[in-house]
């Protein structure tokens, strides 16, 4: 055990580098860019708000695999590393939606409170300790909540973030209280520390109650069926932007925090190996299967383009659960593959329609008509983000459903019930090709409604999305980018 | 003679013919009916060469046979016998009459001539192939232009007419397909020659099982049975033949009837002789049914050509009766075997004949008539038309079996050999016989005798061009009435040797 | 034979340059399309004449690909492939000649399109599992937009059935593919090392893999009861894609139930023949049925479609190579010929006439306004209808062969298909070609723009490949029969005993 503050320093480098962005976002527009017009403010502040995720990215590179660091506190091994260059990538990407999007009120407030959600997400990537990482997902939670209610002035806006909020309060409340009772029974908060008793200690009835807690909290913040009900309205709600950070980053950094909670730390009691007592998988597999088939027949249903992506988000949640019962045998490698491109492509989706709802509205699916005599570029990047969705090949989404469900199946074959859930989740994707391809019907196929314009696609945001269209098609045709940095 | 092919000449011409019409878009029909007619006649000329270089003592002869799918093992396999050579005389006989019967046609002569060059040349190549493969390929082949002959050419009800007929005869083909599937699974083969020697043997009754063996029995005899048509299959025929126009009737009757007869001999009998002799005796009645029912319904038809048509039930069901004579055989009856085989094939040529220069004969009235041609249109067409009115004669009296014209020797030689077998079958036949006798005199009578009435009135003679046309074949309906020597010599000893063969 | 690969490359290259030459001037994009699919149809021809029959399931391209998954870049062709590369090189040469009159949005068109056949490409050359299911769901998004985009009645709802049976086969298929590499710790997707795998499932798990795979893939082929797609699909598509997707992406479930299902779990065919030969009887029969009663001129064709696509299933589920042969050489035959019907009835009649429903076209003298296209539909008809001499049937003679052994009742009732093949077929010829009009109607009253060169030489490039395959089988079949043979594929014949 070292407690070699240089080495925490060093290994916490990204979040600095984003803080001090933070607070220089803030510092310039208090100062020089008082007398700006918004939109100035807004460029100067995303400006600003890139160059410290680019120096953060740069740090989490240089920074590298480092191991266990104060102690163990963090946890910089492939997953913690790999997932904060995917969540600084994401925030990349969310910021050069922003600058598309429209303009929020106070522009350097709001990249602020972006750039202090990244810190948080990169600190969950990292987090190998209880309260750190507690403190970690409240740092990132409480920045969404803020970024989901931005838009004050609207009703949704506020709706969804009164939602968002209430509901990860309780989460919040609920891991605070699975947390405890962990610590209570094994008086460590260290993660590899709780491995090595519960090694030992086994499975308890309070443990049971604890594991209970703990998955219930996660499965609010990561929008899982049955704890989902908050995330269509806060999609629809939300400021754009906001909306695409939550689909994204937030998912990659808290499916990552997750696995090394569950995995290292209570891969004790996952429970899965025959004979063994009930653990952790088992309410495991009924969310992913809850997840899949809420969340794929209810997007069914839905006329809101938001709407519809929160309940897919839903349904990609629970194959990223899958991929977290499946990490046992196959490693973090298939879901943190699946998370980030997941990210990517919600993300763009999300952008897509934060640039059209700068030309008119884009709430209803038939807001996205004749985009592609509107827009070609946004409707060939639109085509790429929701067919990477639907995991069609190529694309990065098939690859990643790919392996998820080979790892799945990899776990015990059929005697297993990752293995069911894995044909389940296949046989649901069919489904979701409906409703994904209905999208793509408005955008590709139909005219534009009358009296709808050209988009002007403004230059970065146009960028940031081609870029991750183009990423999606690269790491589709060449997964062994990501999976060997897994090894 | 190996080095020039014969036999694929004969195939060949006709269809040069129609590819060489296909290509001349913007040609006077003249001369598109000269050049017709020219590789129409191409099939005599040939087959007069064979006939002179014929042995009839030999088998197959101006044999071709060539690799053709190795890996099927499928050859192409040309041969002639006294049975296909007397048929492409026949078709030589037949078609350019057909033509000349269709010299007048003026809507699109040149698909016309086309179409019937191709039917032509698919007929030769049914009687000439020895290979299932591309047998099937000209046997399914005769259909489309006899289709197209009927559809665009024929009367009123053609289209239907038209669609039975091809329906009808898919319908069997296509079990016939099946049941030639299913030989060539044991067989490895589908030689005619080679599956005869095996089906003699019974080693494909052996490596098919019983079952095996009578389903694809029954499939084969569905394909040839509609083609023939043995009775009760033969429902698309009066349609068909009284529907189509002259010259397409007249080939029609004239030689694609005989290819399903032809299929019996070549195929059925050497290739399933147990099963066709233990299904011969409800063959028999079926032929019978033909025989007598074709008769009286003819004798209901008050349309002429339906009449015609329903006689050519009769009278090819004559040949069945023979064949099937012989196949049910029970007891050794050489004579009666000769004597019958050698009617059947003489029947076939004699019926090529008169049904053809029968259903001629309608086409004229027809035309004369203006489209009419029921049987109470017509009256003392002698008086005013006197040599149409012999010839038609001849014509109608060689169909009927009169001593002395063509037409009695094959009835004569049949009911002697299926007296030698079957008599009570030759006995119920004889009731076909005066049906046939008493609708053929009714033609004549009520068309040519009596006070001249309906289109009778004013009839105008034949044309030295139409006396052309017929006159060939009543000059032969004499030559073999009283000298059947001349295709004997070369049928007889085929039978013999045919018989021979048979287990 | 090692060029093989350029044919995939062609395509999508072709498919991006037309896209991007599209925006400026159509005509660009149109020759682009086509000296791309004719680059590509070159190189097939080319690695037809330089084939030689013996070399077995021969590797052109191997490369490395995902590693930690065992995945390679694996490329391979016997003579079965390149019996389908061919008719994919044919018949999207003819598919662009037969588009030569698409206006709206040409580039896109052609991008798509050359998209859709540079999956076909792939998934006929792939010798890894992984890379065949890449290369088949690839060819499924374009057709959608194609039909959605492009075609006519009931477009989008023909086309969004069309991708959901295809998706929900292609799921089917992806999840016994990871079942038999999860659950059997398959080592790579070489359709090889899958086959190992899958032997150490139990038997009960081969068999439900084998459904998974040969029913996923079987829908796309249009087995009954999945073929509704089909007709739907077809009337709906535009006529290249139509004439793509009968002729050439129906093949591709085929294919895979050839390639894939059948050699992976081959107990599974052993056991389901009877249910598989069965829907596939019926299919035929039911399809041609159907067709016999349709009302539009393009249903009739795409319920053929169907019955036809059953024959080669019938030649599959016989599970003799003779049938097998026959199934092969009817994909290729009804490939072509499906391409010249929907060429007919979409392009040549559709276009000039506006209309489809055989009420109306009976009363146009159709044989006089357009005697060369009755003509290419009567042939087309009769080589559809089986008719000796064309490609059709040498293939269906051959699946009956291989099919008596095994059950007579089935080969009967594939013949009765082919007795409604030909009802159906003169039913259309006869009503909509040569309906016997008023002769008062003449050409002028009814003036219809005449054929254009591309749809002459594109009728002229399917009519002679189905004469020359029809008089000549032995070409092709010297192909597939040392393909079917070889030892990849050997287990199918031996029911899985060696």
């Amino acid at each position: 055990m070292s407690f070699d503050y240089l080495l925490l320093t060093r290994a916490l480098l990204p979040e600095i580098a984003l803080v001090i962005g933070a607070l220089a976002v803030l510092g310039y527009d208090l100062t020089l860019g008082r007398k700006l017009p918004n939109k100035d403010r807004l460029g100067a502040a995303l400006g600003l708000g890139s160059i410290a995720t680019i120096a953060a990215l740069v740090d989490a590179v240089l920074v590298g695999r480092m191991g266990p660091v104060y102690g163990a506190t963090l946890m910089l091994d492939s997953l913690a590393v790999a997932t904060r260059i995917g969540v600084l990538a994401l925030t990349l990407l969310t910021l050069g939606i922003a600058a598309g999007a429209r303009t929020p009120r106070h522009p350097a407030e709001y990249v602020a409170i972006i750039l202090f959600a990244t810190a948080g997400f990169t600190l969950m990537a990292a987090a190998n300790h209880l309260l750190v990482a507690f403190a970690a997902l409240e740092l990132a939670s409480l920045s969404l909540y803020i970024l989901a209610g931005y838009d004050k002035a609207r009703v949704e806006s506020a709706e969804a973030a009164l939602k968002y909020f209430l509901y990860g309060a309780m989460a919040a409340a609920f891991l605070l209280f699975g947390f405890s009772l962990i610590y209570g029974l094994t008086g460590e908060l260290e993660l590899g520390a709780i491995a090595i008793r519960l090694a030992h200690t086994g499975m308890s009835p309070l443990l049971g109650i604890a594991l209970v807690m703990v998955l219930v909290a996660f499965g609010f913040k990561a929008a899982a069926a049955p704890f989902h009900l908050w995330a269509p309205d806060a999609y629809e709600g939300a400021p754009t932007p906001s909306a695409a950070l939550i689909a994204s980053a937030s998912k990659l950094a808290g499916f990552a925090l997750f696995l090394r909670l569950l995995w290292p730390g209570l891969g004790a009691v996952a429970g899965g190996a025959p004979g063994a007592a009930i653990g952790w998988l088992t309410p495991v597999a009924i969310i992913v299967g809850a997840s899949i088939l809420l969340g794929n027949l209810a997007a069914l249903a839905q006329g809101n383009v938001r709407r519809l992506l929160a309940y897919s988000a839903i349904a990609h949640a629970g194959a990223m659960l899958l991929g977290v019962m499946a990490a046992g045998v196959t490693g973090p490698g298939p879901l943190f593959y699946y998370a980030a491109t997941y990210g990517v492509a919600a993300a763009g989706a999300f952008g897509v329609i934060a640039v059209i709802e700068v030309n008119g509205g884009c709430q209803r699916i038939t807001d996205l008509a004749g985009l592609a005599r509107r827009s070609p570029l946004l409707a060939g990047c639109l085509a790429v983000f929701v067919l990477s969705l639907a995991g069609i090949p190529p694309l990065a989404g098939f690859f990643g459903k790919f392996v998820v469900f080979a790892g799945a199946l990899q776990v015990g074959g059929l005697m297993d019930p990752a293995g069911w859930l894995a044909l389940l989740a296949i046989a649901m994707s069919a489904v979701a090709f409906y409703y994904y391809l209905v999208v793509l019907k408005q955008a590709l196929v139909l005219p534009p409604a009358a009296g709808a314009t050209r988009i002007r696609v403004p230059l970065t945001a146009g960028l940031a999305l081609t870029l991750a269209a183009a990423a999606l098609v690269v790491l589709g045709a060449l997964p062994t980018l990501v999976l060997r940095y897994f090894g | 003679m190996t080095t020039w092919p014969l036999l694929t000449w004969i195939i060949l011409l006709p269809w040069l013919g129609a590819l060489l019409l296909a290509s001349l878009p913007h040609t006077r029909p003249g001369v598109i009916r000269g050049l017709a007619l020219a590789y129409s006649l191409s099939t005599l000329v040939l087959g007069a060469i064979a006939w002179t270089r014929f042995d009839p003592a030999a088998g197959y002869q101006f044999v071709e046979r060539h690799a053709w799918v190795p890996s099927l093992n499928i050859t192409y396999h040309l041969g002639l016998d006294g049975v296909s050579l007397l048929l492409v005389l026949l078709t030589g006989l037949v078609a350019p009459a057909a033509l000349l019967a269709s010299w007048n046609l003026s809507r699109n002569p040149r698909l016309f001539a086309l179409l019937f060059l191709f039917l032509q040349g698919s007929a030769l190549g049914v009687f000439l192939a020895l290979d299932f493969f591309h047998w099937f390929i000209f046997w399914e082949l005769s259909l489309v232009p006899a289709y197209f002959l009927i559809k665009l050419w024929g009367g009123p009800g053609a289209t239907r007419a038209a669609y039975q007929f091809v329906i009808y005869t898919i319908g069997g083909s296509a079990f016939m397909l099946a049941g030639f599937a299913a030989v060539y699974t044991v067989s490895g083969t589908l030689d005619f020659t080679v599956l005869a020697h095996l089906g003699e043997a019974g080693t494909l009754a052996e490596r098919l099982g019983p079952t095996g063996m009578t389903v694809v029995f029954l499939g084969v005899l569905l394909g040839l049975a509609v083609k023939v048509p043995l009775f009760p299959f033969h429902t698309w025929l009066p349609a068909a033949y009284a529907e189509a126009p002259t010259g397409a009737s007249m080939f029609l009757t004239g030689v694609m009837s005989k290819m399903g007869v032809y299929g019996f001999i070549r195929i059925l009998f050497p290739i399933f002789p147990a099963e066709l002799t233990a299904a011969a005796p409800v063959l028999l009645w079926l032929a019978l049914g033909g025989v007598v029912l074709g008769a009286f319904a003819a004798m209901a038809q008050t349309d002429l050509k339906r009449m015609i048509a329903y006689s050519s039930v009769n009278h090819v069901s004559y040949c069945l009766l023979a064949l099937f004579a012989v196949a049910g055989a029970t007891s050794s009856n050489p004579a009666a075997d000769t004597a019958a085989m050698g009617g059947a094939l003489l029947q076939m040529f004699n019926h090529g004949l008169s049904a053809s220069a029968l259903f001629f004969c309608i086409g004229i009235l027809e035309v004369r008539a203006g489209g009419r041609r029921g049987l109470g249109d017509f009256g003392g067409v002698r008086t005013a038309a006197p040599i149409f009115a012999g010839l038609c004669g001849i014509a109608l009296f060689s169909s009927l079996g009169l001593p002395g014209l063509n037409g009695f020797v094959g009835e004569f030689l049949i009911f002697r050999g299926v007296f030698g077998h079957a008599p009570w079958a030759a006995a119920v036949g004889c009731l076909g016989l005066f049906a046939t006798a008493y609708f053929l005199l009714t033609f004549w009578q009520k068309v040519f005798h009596g006070p001249a009435a309906g289109a009778g009135v004013c009839f105008r003679d034949l044309t030295v061009f139409e006396i052309v046309t017929l006159l060939p074949a009543i000059a032969l309906m004499f030559v073999l009435g009283v000298w059947p020597q001349a295709l004997m010599s070369f049928v007889n000893p085929w039978v013999t040797a045919w018989l021979a063969s048979l287990p | 034979m090692n060029l093989l690969p350029l044919t995939i490359h062609l395509s999508f290259a072709g498919a991006f340059l037309a896209l991007v030459a599209g925006s400026r001037s159509a005509a660009a994009a149109r020759w682009i399309a086509l000296l791309s699919a004719l680059a590509g149809w070159g190189v097939t021809l080319w690695a037809a004449v330089h084939f030689d029959p013996g070399a077995g399931y021969a590797s052109l391209l191997n490369l490395p690909w995902i590693e930690s998954l065992g995945i390679r870049f694996h490329l391979a062709a016997d003579g079965i492939s390149l019996t389908l590369v061919v008719l994919t090189g044919l018949a999207a040469v003819a598919g662009i000649l037969f588009s030569w009159n698409v206006q709206e949005d040409t580039g896109a068109f052609f991008a798509l399109y050359l998209a859709l056949i540079g999956g076909v490409y792939g998934v006929f050359l792939s010798a890894d599992a992984f890379l065949f299911f890449v290369f088949y769901e690839i060819a499924i998004v374009p057709k959608y937009f194609l039909i959605a985009r492009w075609g006519s009645t009931n477009r989008e709802y023909g086309a969004m059935k069309l991708a959901l049976y295809s998706f929900a086969g292609s799921g089917m298929v992806l999840a016994g593919l990871l079942w038999v590499y999860g659950a059997a710790g398959g080592t790579g997707f070489g359709f090889g090392e899958l086959a190992l795998a899958a032997t150490r499932l139990t038997h009960h798990e081969q068999l439900i893999i084998f459904a998974l795979l040969f029913v996923g893939f079987a829908i796309l082929a249009g087995l009954f009861p999945f073929h509704t797609w089909a007709p739907t699909g077809h009337v709906a598509a535009p006529t290249a894609a139509s004439m793509l997707l009968a002729g050439v992406v129906m093949k591709l479930g085929a294919y895979g139930c050839l390639r894939v299902a059948m050699p992976l779990v081959p107990a599974g065919l052993t056991y389901f023949q009877p249910a598989i030969a069965w829907l596939a009887v019926i299919g035929i029969v039911y399809a041609g049925l159907v067709a016999l009663v349709q009302e539009d001129f393009k249903f009739v064709i795409g319920y053929s479609s169907v019955s036809h696509m059953g024959f080669v299933l019938l030649g599959l589920a016989a599970g003799t190579p003779q049938a097998a042969a026959g199934a092969v050489l009817q994909m290729f035959s009804h490939g072509v010929i499906a391409g010249l019907l929907f060429a007919v009835v979409g392009r040549m009649v559709y276009e000039r006439t506006h209309t489809r429903r055989l009420d109306e076209l009976r009363r146009l003298p159709l044989h006089r306004l357009m005697p060369f296209t009755a003509v290419v539909f009567v042939v087309a008809g009769l080589a559809s209808m089986g008719m000796p001499g064309f490609s059709g049937f040498p293939a269906e003679l051959s699946i009956l062969i291989g099919t008596w052994p095994v059950s007579k009742l089935w080969t009967l009732g594939a013949a009765l298909g082919v007795l409604v093949a030909a009802a159906f077929t003169l039913r259309v010829i006869q009503v909509v070609f040569f309906s016997r009009t008023d002769d008062a109607v003449t050409v002028a009253d009814h003036p219809l723009p005449p054929l254009t060169w591309p749809e002459r030489i594109g009728a002229g490039l399917l009519l002679a490949a189905t004469v020359v395959v029809g008089l000549n089988p032995a070409l092709l079949l010297n192909w597939i029969i040392p393909g079917l043979t070889s030892p990849g594929l050997q287990a199918i014949w031996t029911g899985g005993t060696p």
